[in-house]
C-alpha cells in the first residue's frame, strides 16, 4: 500500500486506477469505494468537472433537471426528472443538482453543473489527485503501468474517464488557418461578420444560435443534412434549444445551411474563401467569409492505448469495446463517462442510447463497476430474492419509472434469474446487448423502448436456459403507465409458459 | 483500426456497393452512416427482434446463423439487414461476429430514404439480391 502525503493516491500499486475527474470518473469512483475497492483517482484537471469546467461555450447545458418531480428527491424514480445529478445511496449526496440552480431554466447553467460535481465530490468525500497528468501506458506482467506526472501508478484494473475531449479538426486544406469550436472568442467580437460554420451538430447550432444576434450572416456547412432531435424520437440530432437557426433558414433570414463537402478553405484578405461541392450534384461553390469555426466534433485523448492493444474506430476514435465498456482487445482496459457510446448495445430503429450524456453514463459507470467488481475481485453482489407473485409486478414497476430504463433505452434492462430450485433472483441492472446474447442461466428481464414512430413500450426479453432470449414487445399507454391489468395479463402470461416452473 | 474521414472515403470508394458515387456522394455517406465496432461473438442482428439497422462490413467477419445452422460468412464490402427492413418483419437469421468487426450503419427507418436518394446504391444492392437469390435456387435445385 502506497505511503499517503498531503495530496491523495501517491504512485504506487492499486488493485485500480482511475484516471480522470469529469462525471464518468466521479461516478465510477464512488462506487468502487461503496463495493470497498482500493483504487487511486488521478486527474490532469485542478478540480472536478471534466469538460463541464469550461463547456459549452454559451454556458447553458443541454439535459435537463426538473426540480418538481412527482417524487422526493432522495428517491430513485426522481432521478429520471434530473439527468445531471451523480448516482449515490446515501440520501444526502443525491439529487445535488435541482438544489443549486437558480430557476431560470430547466437546463443547469454550466457553473451550476460545474458546482454540482464539485459538490458531489465534497459531499461523498471523494479523493482525487489533481494535476496529475496520465502520459505514458505500458504493460507490466499482469499489471497496467501508468507513466504519469508525479510518478508510476500500476494496476490490475484501470479505467479511462477522459472524456471525448481532445479538439479535432480534419486535414482538408485550409482547416490550419482556421478556429476550432473550443476556440471561439466573445460573440461581440462576431457583430456584424460573416459567419461560416462546419459542422451541423449540436455544436455548431449551439454557436450559431448563440451568435444569431450578432453575425451579420451565418452558414452552417456539412454533407449531410441536419438531423433534430424532434424528428428522431431520440437525443440523436439537433436538440430543440438550437433549432431556432433552422427556423431562421426557412423563413429566409440570414442563415444557410448547405449539405455540401469542403475541398479548401483559401485566405482571402482577411477573411476566407471556402471552396465547396454541393452534395446533390457536385456543382463547386465558392464561399466568402469573414470568420470560420470548424464544429468538427471532438476525438478521445487515448494516448499510447493503441501500444498496449487498445484497438480504436471511428472519427471519435472510440475504442472498441465489449457490452461492459471493456476494452475488445485489451482486457482490463475499461472506459467510463463518455467515452461509453463507443459501445451500440442494441440501437434499435437506429437509435443511440444516452451513454454520451451524463444520465446514460452514470448509470453505465455504476453497472461497469459492477461487472469490474465480480469478474476481477471476485465481489459477491446481492441478488435479492422476489417472491413469485411479485414479479410480474415488479417488472411493469421498473418499465413505469426505472430511470435506468428510460434514461437508457434499449440498453440497460432489469434483469432476473429464474430458478425452480432457488427462487426468483434479482440481478439488478444489466447491459440488454449481453444479456439476449448470453446463453445463461433462465432468465427475464425488461427494457424501455423507443420505435420509430415514436411509441414508447416495454419490451421483454426472455431466456430459457442456454438458449438465446426471446423479445416480446408490450403495448404502450397514453400516460406511460405499464401497471394496468391488461399488461399484467399480457406479462403473466408469457412468464407462466416459459419459465420452467419459476413463475407460477 | 481507427480511420481518418479521407480514409473512410477511400475505404468506401473501394466497395462496390458504393462504386459509382463521386467523392461528395461518398462523404455524404459516410456522414449519413455511423461507424460502429463489435467484438468477437456478439450477434448484430437477431433471429425474430424488432429494430433492425442496415450493416456495411468495413473489417472483419460475421456468420450468418438460422437456429444456429451456419449459412455463410459475410466480410469486408459485404451488407446484412436490408431484407429485414425492406419487408417489414423481424429477421429469420442471427449474424454473429467471428472477428473483431467494423461497420458502417444505418438505423432501419432511414434505409428507404437513403436508398431513394443514392439510386446507384439501390442498383448495386439490387444485383447483389439478385445473386443472392440465384445462388439459393441453385443450391436447392
Amino acid at each position: 500500500m502506497p505511503e499517503s502525503s498531503d495530496r491523495p493516491f501517491p504512485p504506487g500499486d492499486y488493485p485500480v486506477v482511475v484516471v480522470g475527474s469529469g462525471p464518468g470518473g466521479l461516478q465510477a469512483s464512488y462506487y468502487l469505494r461503496h463495493l470497498g475497492i482500493d483504487h487511486a483517482v488521478i486527474s490532469a484537471d485542478s478540480s472536478a468537472g471534466g469538460m463541464f469546467r469550461r463547456f459549452p461555450f454559451f454556458q447553458r447545458l443541454l439535459s435537463w433537471t426538473k426540480p418538481y418531480g412527482p417524487v422526493p428527491r432522495d428517491d430513485r424514480f426522481y432521478e429520471w426528472y434530473d439527468w445531471n445529478s451523480l448516482l449515490a445511496e446515501e440520501p444526502a449526496s443525491k439529487a445535488i443538482m435541482p438544489g443549486l440552480m437558480d430557476g431560470t431554466s430547466s437546463f443547469p447553467s454550466r457553473p451550476e453543473m460545474e458546482l454540482n460535481l464539485a459538490t458531489f465530490a465534497e459531499r461523498t468525500g471523494l479523493s482525487v489527485r489533481y494535476d496529475c497528468s496520465w502520459e505514458q501506458t505500458r504493460r507490466d506482467g499482469e499489471r497496467f503501468v501508468l507513466q504519469t506526472s508525479d510518478g508510476e501508478y500500476r494496476g490490475q484494473v484501470v479505467i479511462f474517464a477522459v472524456g471525448i475531449a481532445e479538439p479535432y479538426k480534419p486535414d482538408t486544406p485550409g482547416f490550419e488557418h482556421v478556429a476550432h469550436y473550443v476556440d471561439t472568442r466573445s460573440p461581440e467580437s462576431y457583430a456584424g461578420k460573416r459567419l461560416f460554420i462546419v459542422g451541423k451538430e449540436n455544436s455548431g447550432f449551439e454557436l450559431a444560435t448563440g451568435l444569431l444576434q450578432w453575425a451579420q450572416r451565418i452558414v452552417l456547412c456539412s454533407p449531410r443534412p441536419a438531423k433534430l432531435s424532434v424528428n428522431t424520437h431520440s437525443l440523436l440530432g439537433v436538440r430543440a434549444r438550437y433549432i431556432q437557426p433552422v427556423e431562421d433558414q426557412i423563413l429566409g433570414g440570414g442563415v444557410f445551411m448547405l449539405n455540401a463537402s469542403i475541398n479548401r478553405i483559401d485566405r482571402l484578405g482577411n477573411g476566407f474563401r471556402i471552396m465547396c461541392s454541393r452534395s446533390e450534384g457536385g456543382a463547386e461553390l465558392a464561399i466568402d467569409a469573414d470568420e470560420v469555426i470548424a464544429a468538427t466534433g471532438f476525438v478521445c485523448p487515448l494516448r499510447d492505448l493503441a501500444d498496449i492493444g487498445v484497438s480504436m474506430f471511428g472519427r471519435s476514435q472510440l475504442p472498441s469495446m465489449t457490452n461492459h465498456w471493456e476494452s475488445a482487445t485489451a482486457p482490463g482496459v475499461y472506459f467510463a463517462g463518455t467515452i461509453g457510446q463507443g459501445v451500440s448495445g442494441m440501437k434499435k430503429y437506429g437509435l443511440p442510447a444516452n451513454s454520451g450524456a451524463v444520465h446514460g453514463a452514470r448509470y453505465n459507470a455504476r453497472t461497469l463497476v459492477y461487472h469490474v467488481a465480480q469478474k476481477h475481485f471476485n465481489v459477491e453482489l446481492p441478488k435479492p430474492m422476489v417472491e413469485p407473485s411479485r414479479l410480474v409486478d415488479t417488472l411493469l414497476e421498473e418499465a413505469t419509472r426505472a430511470p435506468e430504463l428510460w434514461n437508457q433505452k434499449s440498453y440497460l434492462a432489469r434483469s432476473f434469474l429464474l430458478n425452480p430450485s432457488t427462487g426468483i433472483l434479482d440481478e439488478g441492472v444489466v447491459p440488454l446487448a449481453d444479456f439476449v446474447d448470453t446463453e445463461g442461466p433462465a432468465a427475464v428481464a425488461i427494457a424501455v423502448e423507443t420505435d420509430d414512430t415514436g411509441d414508447i413500450h416495454p419490451a421483454v426479453y426472455v431466456r430459457e436456459e442456454r438458449r438465446p432470449a426471446v423479445e416480446t414487445l408490450l403495448s404502450s399507454q397514453a400516460m406511460h403507465d405499464f401497471r394496468t391489468a391488461e399488461h399484467r395479463a399480457q406479462l403473466s402470461s408469457l412468464l407462466s409458459g416459459v419459465t420452467a416452473g419459476a413463475v407460477k | 483500426m481507427a480511420l481518418s474521414p479521407q480514409e473512410l472515403v477511400d475505404t468506401l470508394a473501394g466497395l462496390s456497393l458504393f462504386a459509382d458515387l463521386s467523392r461528395p456522394q461518398l462523404e455524404q455517406v459516410a456522414h449519413k452512416m455511423t461507424e460502429e465496432s463489435y467484438p468477437v461473438g456478439q450477434r448484430i442482428l437477431r433471429q425474430g427482434f424488432t429494430g433492425t439497422g442496415f450493416y456495411v462490413i468495413l473489417d472483419g467477419e460475421v456468420a450468418v446463423r438460422i437456429d444456429g445452422d451456419e449459412r455463410a460468412r459475410l466480410q469486408k464490402g459485404d451488407f446484412f439487414g436490408e431484407m429485414s427492413i425492406l419487408l417489414g418483419e423481424p429477421p429469420v437469421a442471427d449474424v454473429v461476429t467471428t472477428r473483431q468487426l467494423h461497420v458502417l450503419h444505418l438505423g432501419g427507418p432511414e434505409l428507404e430514404g437513403f436508398l431513394r436518394d443514392h439510386p446507384p446504391i439501390m442498383y448495386r444492392m439490387l444485383k447483389t439480391v439478385a445473386m443472392r437469390l440465384r445462388n439459393a435456387s441453385q443450391l436447392r435445385s
